[in-house]
């Protein structure tokens, strides 16, 4: 397939992030002979990839509101530095519908989905229902939103069978949920979640699932362009979360049969050839007794998407870039193979045993390397990590042919890194990469906070 | 050379070690040596042929850029509440709003910030005589960025 790379790309690019993930975006520009314009906040300005790019821009002072989530001040600091796109990252206002939509209106090619997409994907309810019409499997549920009167709620939630778990329509990534396990207590549940779920949101809109007691987390990576060209980069195993926190993601998911992932991988391209998907996206599922309940789609690039570029070949930045520059898909699905097996462990400057955030100055640091060490950080010695943030430093991705070397490359790694002056959760992902269910492989989402509530006695 | 890439290029040579440094771009040389008394003294070597802008978007001449770094000592120093770009008068060929040595009041306007289409005012905080502007005509400023000193 005729493969165009010559120049019809971007000449500048505004990267409106921080941390890692600006420094991953920085060097696909880099690669691809593209400028990068780094926007950044007042503590932030001494940042490494600040230091590397062509341009950088202080956008506001520290806190979020006023620099990262600030889009008068990034759209005008793509305004003055003449960039052609913005490359949002993950998180601040990657899926933030306004904000793609304002910087095409102001003539800035966003680096994502139309907005279109992100609003349909953003409303957890209208998502669903956009799946199930795709034909991709969604955890049984209320199919829409919840009506007000509880003898409907009632209903509903009989036909589903208890356990049932209420959501918040305009939440995700963990936030506005409550379990319900008793009828008794459901009106109230609704009513509450309902509450809490305007108060975050300023949307009260809630719906009904049916809560799966031990699933895993597992997602499928896809890619499209705009000629409808779709294709899956398989599955991430997400499972070790605490708090709804992913710390530990590894491809290929461990123990599924291929046939069911290339199954849900199709159904994923399908529904994304059906909506007009554009760039990169993930499907998050929840997988239970062999089989795939979608949950949420994430609209952006992920923390973990080193993992399947690894077991793939395939650089997801810059694919984002070459579909934004309006550039067919370089490969078709067969071309798509997985290979070996990747791990992921997230840094986080915190304590590895209360989880409390541990910002402040890196007085010495050393990164791991070695065959099959990728180290995504932005961090270097006497780097400030500010207190305005989250609290992720780094990623250490482990590569090996097989799931057991990528585990041993990964202790190795680990022993080797050297962070102080902070603290940070590298102890924790030490022992875990000890743990028999780990090693075992297939834990559920509940498994670390088990594990960790059973080390408490309680 | 825009004042952006010289105020990098002075950074630059601070945060290092270097005693001196002189970098040429097509006609136009630059040279920063290190005093002995701390303040570096930048000079700007000017073509004598000045580069016509080619179009409105290439940055103006390079004025002598030496009291940038003085003149930041001796007042308050507004800087720039946002990111966009600073323009000395109202509109195209109106008159500036102030100029060095002018006396303001807290609330006379300084200059504009202009983003996304709209422009912003840029009032005086503090009452005193302008001492120095430090921002050209039609550049683009960042947070944070000095643009008058008011002292």
């Amino acid at each position: 397939m005729a493969n165009k790379t010559d120049g019809l790309l971007f000449d500048k690019i505004l990267i409106a992030n921080r941390g890692e993930i600006a420094l991953r975006i920085q060097r696909a520009c880099r690669e691809l002979g593209i400028k990068t314009v780094v926007v950044h906040s007042e503590v932030d300005a001494d940042a490494k990839y600040v230091r590397l790019s062509d341009e950088s821009v202080c956008i506001g002072p520290a806190p979020s509101p006023q620099s990262y989530l600030n889009i008068p001040a990034i759209i005008s600091a793509a305004e003055v530095t003449d960039a052609q796109a913005i490359h949002p990252g993950y998180g601040f206002l990657s899926e933030n519908a306004d904000f793609a939509e304002k910087v095409e209106k102001s003539g800035f090619v966003f680096i994502g989905p139309r907005p279109e997409t992100i609003r349909l994907m953003g409303d957890k309810v209208s998502a669903k229902v956009a799946m199930t019409k795709a034909g991709v499997p969604c955890v049984p549920g209320s199919e829409g939103a919840l009506p007000d009167d509880p003898k409907e709620i009632v209903r509903l939630a009989r036909t589903i069978k208890y356990p049932v778990i209420i959501k918040a329509a305009a939440g995700g990534g963990g936030r506005g949920m409550r379990v319900v396990h008793t009828e008794a207590a459901l009106v109230p549940a609704v009513s509450l979640t309902r509450a809490e779920a305007n108060a975050a949101f300023g949307d009260q809109t809630v719906y009904m699932e049916k809560y799966l007691d031990n699933p895993r987390h597992v997602e499928i990576q896809v890619l499209a362009d705009e000629h409808k060209n779709a294709v899956y980069l398989f599955e991430r195993d997400c499972s070790m979360q605490r708090r709804h926190q992913k710390i530990i993601e590894e491809a290929p998911a461990p123990g599924i049969p291929l046939r069911l992932l290339e199954r849900i991988g199709e159904r994923c391209a399908e529904a994304c050839r059906k909506i007009g998907y554009r760039g990169a996206g993930t499907f998050e599922f929840l997988f239970q007794d062999n089989q795939f309940y979608f949950i949420e789609m994430n609209t952006r690039i992920q923390v973990e998407h080193p993992v399947t570029e690894l077991i793939t070949g395939i650089d997801i930045v810059q694919q984002q870039i070459r579909v934004a520059a309006g550039l067919k898909l370089a490969f078709r699905q067969r071309e798509v193979a997985r290979r070996g097996h990747a791990i992921e462990c997230r840094i986080n400057a915190e304590d590895p045993d209360t989880f409390v955030p541990s910002p402040g100055r890196i007085t010495s640091y050393h990164a791991p390397g070695g065959p099959g060490i990728r180290v995504d950080s932005h961090v270097y010695q006497n780097y400030f990590v500010p207190p305005n943030y989250d609290s992720m430093v780094g990623k250490v991705i482990a590569y090996g042919d097989t799931r057991q070397q990528a585990i041993a490359r990964m202790r190795i790694a680990l022993s080797e890194m050297v962070v102080e002056g902070i603290k940070t959760n590298i102890p924790l992902h030490q022992e875990l990469l000890l743990d028999d269910s780990f090693l075992r492989g297939g834990t559920s989402i509940h498994y670390l906070e088990q594990r960790m509530a059973k080390r408490k006695g309680t | 050379m825009d004042l952006r890439k010289l105020k990098s290029l002075i950074e630059l040579f601070e945060s290092s070690g270097i005693g001196e440094l002189e970098i040429s771009e097509g006609e136009e040389r630059v040279r920063i040596t290190r005093a002995v008394a701390a303040a570096v003294q930048p000079v700007v070597v000017q073509s004598p042929a000045q580069n016509p802008p080619a179009s409105a978007a290439a940055p103006p001449a390079t004025e002598a850029a030496a009291p940038v770094l003085a003149a930041e000592s001796e007042g308050h120093t507004v800087k720039s509440p946002m990111v966009g770009t600073f323009y000395r008068a109202g509109a195209p060929g109106s008159k500036p709003f102030v100029e060095v040595g002018d006396t303001v009041e807290v609330g006379d306007t300084l200059c504009i910030i202009e983003a996304m289409k709209l422009m912003n005012e840029i009032e005086a905080d503090k009452a005193g005589v302008v001492k120095a502007i430090l921002a050209e005509n039609g550049q683009p400023v960042e947070y944070g960025q000095p643009l008058v000193v008011v002292g």
